[in-house]
């Protein structure tokens, strides 16, 4: 693949990773990782302090899996919309194969009075490879400079 | 002076309680005097956090900003987070290590002890300006609080009036919390909260074992906890203090189906996770309790859920508003893999917790509803009425009654006065 061909590629990833998230299609965007992926949320103050306590973590897609099928059937939580903006998609460079990768979000909730607030800001820190020429998260970190969480953390950053 | 607010708290053995209670501004004001800073004995921090002399951390006993560090002579101290000059806030760092306070507006600074011990120009310039004459720095000293720690659980207290922290815990507590600080611990790290309702209604939620086996269906649907379960809630000789527990895989499957019928959504015994590992527990005492909410009059609860081990304090912020500190720890001795098997079960709660993420919803969505209803009352009947004692059953909230018992007497509220309510 070329350079341009890989940031492409990386640059849909990151982006559509968003946008299903956005539209609730949580079952297919766990097509976006593979089988031993680490998916995790930290707090930015445990991660300064070097702890190793996430928000959440997933440390294979089995344990993804098993989140969604909880939000789906077994937990209560805020009725909302979810909205993430990206920033600009730094590819920092090659990592054990594939590609470390860093954006900036903002991921806003809207309640069912149609109020928007902002949920979390912080940083991905992501580790995307490639399989069969398709791009997959091997790890995808969320650290969140928003670490008071408001109500509770259900759909995913 | 404020006028003492009152509320109709129509039933003696408090099975009513009035909204109001977790609206009024006025009650709110008069908690932060009467509880937080009356005769109570409030969580601020666990000893392994401050392990060196010159170690510090801010932390809140209610609304009040409070320092809590460790002098170089080993010894605790705690302090309103405030400088006794003009009002500054002193210590700006959420944790950290010095030797000694400088306050960042006119640099005034205090030993580790919380004494005054220099500000700068103190005869001014060419004899001009500076401290008056009869300024005595000896008699400068930042606002203290009485500390005592149990099994290295650090606690405070405003009031003289206070009984000794041992006696204030009582021996139903101190048992949990010798289980649970058994050996040495090591801190995992921290989650925050931000909980949109009462501190109140949190206190409520965590004396409620009726609400953990039907509100959360995760714990209900993997076995984690069932009202079907042995289990119960254990309150102190006060009725302040309560300690829910449970043993896991002590139901059978006739009980726990009759039981749950009609409530199909929250008990789904053909749901399975794709990975089981979160759910296993690991035997780390010689009884077979495998869940215990310790929840500490006024602003903490100890957890062990499986293997799950942390504090929850209630910091509060206003009528509507409070954060729950989540501090989470394994034990020093933990090996690599038990440390994983923590890290992993703590998934389960906290403010994205498989199990707990619920209570925070709940919290939220009673505070909305009661806003326009302060004049009615909420109805805790579960477990029975009149006497205030320990349960032999999870499908009680005696706890929510031993809690309240409590809180209006500390806030000068009488119960029973007026015939039963709507």
């Amino acid at each position: 693949m070329t350079e341009t061909g890989v940031r492409d590629a990386i640059n849909d990833l990151m982006a559509d990773y968003c946008h299903y998230l956005d539209d609730d299609r949580l079952e297919e965007w766990l097509d976006f990782f593979t089988e031993d992926c680490q998916y995790k949320i930290l707090s930015r103050e445990n991660v300064e302090d070097d702890l190793p306590l996430e928000l959440l973590s997933c440390r294979n897609k089995n344990m993804l899996r098993d989140r969604i099928l909880s939000l789906r059937e077994a937990n209560i939580y805020n009725i909302h919309f979810d909205k993430h903006l990206l920033g600009a998609v730094r590819i920092l460079g090659a990592e054990n194969g594939g590609y470390r990768v860093q954006a900036n979000y903002s991921h806003y909730q809207s309640n069912q009075d149609g109020i928007s607030e902002l949920f979390s800001v912080g940083t991905y820190r992501d580790l995307i490879i490639f399989a069969d020429g398709k791009p997959l998260f091997q790890e995808k970190i969320a650290v969140a400079d928003t670490f008071g969480i408001p109500r509770l953390l259900s759909t995913p950053i | 002076m404020r006028n003492h607010p009152s509320l109709t708290w129509p039933a003696s053995d408090f099975s009513r309680i009035p909204f109001a209670a977790y609206c009024d501004p006025d009650v709110y004001e008069d908690e932060q005097e009467r509880i937080f800073r009356g005769p109570t004995w409030n969580y601020l921090a666990l000893e392994a956090e401050l392990p060196n002399a010159g170690d510090f951390l801010s932390t809140k006993v209610g609304e009040t900003p409070v320092v809590v560090n460790r002098d170089s002579d080993g010894q605790l101290h705690a302090f309103v987070n405030r400088c006794m000059h003009r009002g500054m806030l002193l210590c700006r760092e959420r944790h950290g290590n010095s030797a000694n306070f400088i306050c960042p507006y006119h640099q005034w600074t205090y030993d580790l002890t919380g004494q005054l011990r220099a500000v700068p120009f103190p005869h001014g310039v060419n004899g001009e300006g500076g401290l008056p004459k009869d300024f005595d720095r000896e008699k400068i000293h930042l606002q203290e609080l009485k500390i005592e720690s149990y099994k290295g659980v650090i606690f405070g207290t405003f009031s003289d009036a206070s009984e000794p922290l041992i006696d204030y815990l009582g021996p139903v507590v101190t048992y949990e919390i010798d289980r649970l600080f058994h050996k040495p611990i090591r801190i995992l790290g921290y989650q925050r909260q931000r909980i949109f309702g009462n501190w109140k209604l949190y206190n409520d939620n965590v004396r409620d074992p009726n609400h953990g086996g039907l509100l959360h269906m995760f714990h209900a649907t993997f076995g984690l906890y069932r009202l079907s379960q042995k289990g119960g809630a254990k309150l102190d000789a006060r009725g302040r203090h309560n300690v829910t527990w449970n043993s896991l895989g002590t139901d059978d499957e006739k009980t726990t189906s009759e039981g749950y019928e009609g409530t199909k959504k929250v008990y789904k015994p053909k749901f399975t996770l794709n990975d089981m590992s979160m759910l296993q527990n690991r035997t780390e005492h010689p009884d077979d309790v495998t869940l215990v909410i310790l929840s500490v009059f006024p602003n903490v609860v100890f957890q062990q859920i499986s293997n799950s081990l942390c504090t929850r304090q209630i910091r509060t912020n206003g009528t509507d508003k409070m954060e729950l500190y989540w501090t989470y720890y394994g034990y020093a001795d933990d090996d690599e893999e038990m440390t994983q098997h923590r890290l992993d079960q703590a998934n389960l709660v906290g403010p994205g917790g498989l199990i707990s993420m619920e209570d925070g919803e709940a919290v939220e969505l009673v505070q909305n509803a009661v806003q326009r209803e302060q004049d009615k009352h909420a109805m805790v009947e579960i477990g029975g009425t009149g006497k205030i004692e320990t349960q032999k059953s999870l499908v009680t909230e005696v706890p929510i009654r031993g809690f309240y018992s409590y809180y209006c007497e500390l806030m000068g509220f009488t119960a029973g006065v007026e015939a039963a309510a709507e």
